[in-house]
């Protein structure tokens, strides 16, 4: 009891999505979670089992990664999808060297300035120790283009794009694909899950892996974490991937089955020899995507994905109506920047006390933006709020 | 099992039925604007299925799992402790749940103050007062102890160090880590007493030894006999001692790594700190330092300034090692288990684990094989399987299947790896003596069966959803998700 009080002490000091108008994304994103999720992740039998190292009793963990893996696959386009990483920022570090083991002569990584920069970053600490260049974004207001003007040459294992961008464009990559594969690098995409939900796969412009943060896919927001990082493949670089993965086979009396497979790359037998070090993987975090995409479907996804576009070009439209606010990308899913005629931080304090937790201010990552403003929106946004926000910005501008 | 859970379920893509939707949406009440049609996918071939369909085909597949909230789940170096349900009461406040991550740290103090408090605790509890909330599992935290290390030597000029020692009872991570961070791995064997052999070790000691990395106790479930020894060492030759907390379980509350000589460490909030296992995740590592080590933690630490908690990167930071600020409902769990207990009662926790490690090898020794006799264990013992095998052709895999038979979760097996027809069993502290008591029989009726009827061990499990699994078939025709024609 008295334990609670501290805690519940605690979490009434944070401004929570529960009580204000959210408008912040930068890489996580306050969705729709249908009350199937947390129902059943927290059925004690999925939440308090450990890695499903005994299949016969398993089975229940084994099968809904399976399903998983499934359905990612089908999202994404790709032929194989792990069983989740730590986040979108580590599956970023694990591609890069995938990319370095699977390109010969391949030696150094590009990024686009428009990654996030918690991947950039993440990315760096990752491959510090094995000497790996991670170039591309020295002047962060450069083009995706410009950057490979400069940099793409035949040691280039893996160029990393986001699509859409940390700062909300989205575009076709054909023509960044052809460009990478000519010069014998694989294409690695960060998508974001929701925005597949409409959008053309990243197969649809050949991209070789794909990975990004599953949080959006019916996990909570909590400050940052757990969440899970997701990461399929083309099936010819299948035997590089980190990470766990599930198979299908058959039991002693011919009955389907699921177990851990291709563990000849994992750390438990090969040792300093393996992919990766990593050994497990966010699974309940997959559990909760597995039945966030069950529950929507074929058919929840794109309404989702079509509430998101939809609500967010009309904010922009209406902010873009405005004296002093000028909104700065132009082919956009549900996320854009405003540039604004005070600093963001100003801003963000006057909405914080109108009950609105605006967007993220980019002024650090992207100085170009000196008044930035990154603002998502999402389903959970009704027209109330958003005319809210708009009123809230007129006022002071 | 029940009947329910011996059925097959089908899959979701099976169980699709077109225009079937498990959900509900609000319609659009804003102008909508033209769709891009020129990015957008012409199909989602995701499964189609209703809500009450959903909810029973997860209901039935998680009644296809054993879970520590069914029995003892002995899993040798997992620590498979009970998970506290207040910690899943914690995590569900809106206050916690539904904060963003890139909210100002002004509107989130009460995450940033918890943060903090733990930070503190963990550096408190393990001697070591330089503490990252940032790793996400237990082998990041061994990546981030590494890189520490590494960026300590580099800042001192002393470039030359490129080997880490790991003896050769280590967690397979410990290797692989170390890899990773670009070094050389040098194995370090064990003695006959289960200590890490010193001679072998004063003969691979050097001065390109940049650390060592090693398990205290070990993963025979023993304390190392030589532990301040072992440090002296290293220290000597100027290399650094990263402990891997993953039995931390054991001695928490009574021994402090920083104490003994480690310089860095991690620890497994889901294994000691009573974080539920997930499923196999999400975990937690933190990460531990000696004070002067602090300078280079990831980025960023939780700092108090003025009346305020800020976010703050340490002088020379290693960098970020994962997006945003650590897996936060994990670290509340662990804040909550730590202030339940509070400072006095935490030893309890070690006392208790060892007490029934103890307790339950001393009903099970005259009949199976302890790999090292003499010595007392920890939380945890390890047994060696090799007579069954040779007296009854029964390996460890059989003992194993036929636990579950009994209604439980075989321990740890085949590891450590220097143990042949290795068994190693942690009951952890949140076992009764009456479930140890019915665990110990269970083993010892095994034993008399592997004597008298060695097929019972063979074809186990027998009631089971499914029976023993084609590995074999699994890894040669990779099958990794759902296609019509393989179902």
């Amino acid at each position: 009891m008295e334990l609670m009080h501290t805690l519940r002490g605690l979490a009434n000091q944070n401004a929570h999505a529960g009580a204000y108008a959210y408008f912040l994304g930068a890489g996580a994103y306050n969705h729709f979670v249908p009350a199937t999720v947390p129902h059943l992740i927290f059925r004690t039998e999925f939440y308090t089992a450990y890695t499903p190292y005994q299949p016969e009793i398993s089975q229940g963990t084994l099968q809904t990664i399976f399903e998983y893996q499934s359905m990612l696959c089908d999202l994404t386009g790709m032929d194989a999808a792990n069983a989740s990483h730590y986040d979108a920022a580590t599956a970023a570090a694990e591609a890069a060297v995938m990319a370095i083991n699977s390109v010969r002569n391949g030696n150094k990584i590009i990024v686009s300035p428009t990654l996030h920069p918690h991947y950039r970053a993440t990315m760096r600490t990752y491959l510090e120790g094995q000497k790996i260049p991670i170039v591309g974004d020295e002047n962060v207001s450069m083009s995706l283009d410009a950057v490979l003007d400069k940099h793409l040459d035949n040691q280039t294992a893996g160029v990393l794009v986001a699509n859409p961008d940390f700062l909300g464009n989205v575009r076709d990559l054909k023509p960044i694909a052809e460009r990478v594969h000519a010069a014998g690098a694989l294409l690695i995409v960060s998508a974001y899950p929701i925005a597949l939900g409409m959008y053309q796969p990243p197969s649809a412009y050949d991209a070789d892996i794909v990975f990004g943060e599953g949080q959006a896919l019916g996990n909570a927001l909590g400050f940052g974490g757990p969440y899970l990082g997701i990461f399929a493949c083309k099936e010819k670089y299948l035997r590089r991937m980190a990470g766990r993965l599930i198979g299908q086979t058959t039991d002693t009396q011919g009955r389907r089955g699921f177990v851990l497979t291709l563990q000849a790359r994992e750390q438990h037998i090969r040792r300093e020899k393996a992919t990766s070090n990593i050994c497990t993987n966010e699974a309940l975090n997959a559990l909760a995507a597995c039945v966030y995409m069950a529950t929507l479907g074929k058919q929840g996804l794109r309404q989702v994905a079509e509430l998101c576009y939809h609500k967010a070009h009309y904010a922009a439209q209406e902010i873009a109506k405005l004296d002093g606010y000028r909104v700065a990308t132009n082919e956009f899913f549900n996320e854009f920047v405003v540039e604004c005629p005070r600093p963001v931080a100003e801003i963000n304090h006057m909405l914080y006390e109108k009950g609105i937790i605006g967007g993220y201010d980019l002024s650090n990552d992207y100085p170009h933006f000196k008044n930035g403003m990154l603002l998502a929106v999402t389903e959970m946004n009704t027209r109330e709020q958003i005319d809210t926000l708009v009123n809230a910005l007129k006022v002071k501008s | 099992m029940s009947i329910v859970a011996n059925k097959p379920e089908p899959l979701l893509y099976e169980m699709s039925n077109p225009g079937a939707v498990g959900y509900s949406l609000p319609d659009c009440d804003v102008p909508t604007t033209a769709l891009p049609n020129h990015l957008l996918r012409d199909e989602l071939p995701l499964p189609e299925v209703a809500e009450v369909d959903v909810v029973r085909h997860f209901t039935r597949l998680s009644q296809k799992n054993y879970c520590v909230d069914l029995g003892i789940y002995p899993l040798g170096s997992c620590t498979m402790k009970y998970n506290p349900k207040i910690n899943e009461e914690a995590i569900r406040l809106f206050g916690m749940s539904q904060v963003h991550p890139m909210q100002t740290p002004e509107t989130a103090q009460g995450a940033l103050q918890l943060m903090y408090e733990l930070q503190n605790y963990l550096g408190e509890i393990s001697g070591l007062p330089g503490v990252t909330l940032q790793p996400a599992a237990g082998a990041q935290g061994e990546l981030v102890g590494i890189l520490v290390i590494r960026a300590y030597h580099l800042a001192r000029g002393d470039s030359a160090r490129n080997e880490v020692l790991i003896p050769d009872s280590a967690h397979g991570t410990n290797p692989a880590t170390s890899a990773m961070a670009g070094y050389k791995v040098v194995q370090v064997k064990s003695d006959a007493r289960g200590n890490m052999d010193l001679d072998d070790l004063r003969a691979k000691v050097s001065d390109k030894t940049a650390a060592i990395m090693f398990t205290n106790p070990n993963t025979l479930g023993l304390f190392e006999e030589h532990v301040r020894q072992v440090n002296q060492i290293i220290h000597d030759a100027g290399g650094l001692v990263y402990g891997d907390g993953a039995n931390l379980n054991a001695i928490i509350g009574i021994a402090r790594p920083g104490d003994l000589g480690f310089d860095v460490m991690h620890t497994n909030l889901h294994k000691t700190f009573s974080i539920p296992h997930g499923g196999g995740g999400p975990g937690s590592g933190p990460v531990m330092v000696r004070a002067d080590l602090a300078q280079f933690l990831p980025c960023p630490l939780v700092a108090q300034e003025n009346d305020a908690y800020v976010f703050v990167t340490p002088e020379r930071s290693i960098g970020r090692i994962k997006s945003f600020w650590g897996n936060f409902l994990a670290l509340v769990r662990a804040y909550a288990y730590i202030r339940s207990y509070g400072k006095e009662y935490l030893k309890e926790i070690a006392e208790v684990s060892v007490l029934n490690a103890n307790y339950l090898l001393a009903l099970i020794r005259e009949t199976y094989d302890l790999q090292i006799p003499e010595r007392l264990c920890k939380h945890e013992f390890v047994l060696n399987g090799t007579r069954f095998k040779k007296d009854f052709g029964v390996s460890t895999l059989d003992v194993a299947k036929r636990i579950i038979d009994y209604g439980y979760y075989p321990p740890t097996i085949y590891f450590p790896l220097i143990v042949p027809e290795c068994l190693m069993i942690e009951p952890t502290e949140t076992q009764s003596k009456a479930s140890l008591d019915e665990f110990a029989d269970a083993l010892l009726k095994i034993a008399e069966e592997a004597r008298t009827n060695p097929r019972l061990l063979h074809d186990a499990p027998h009631d089971t959803p499914v029976t023993r699994m084609d590995d074999v078939k699994a890894a040669r025709e990779p099958i990794l998700r759902y296609r019509p024609s393989a179902a």
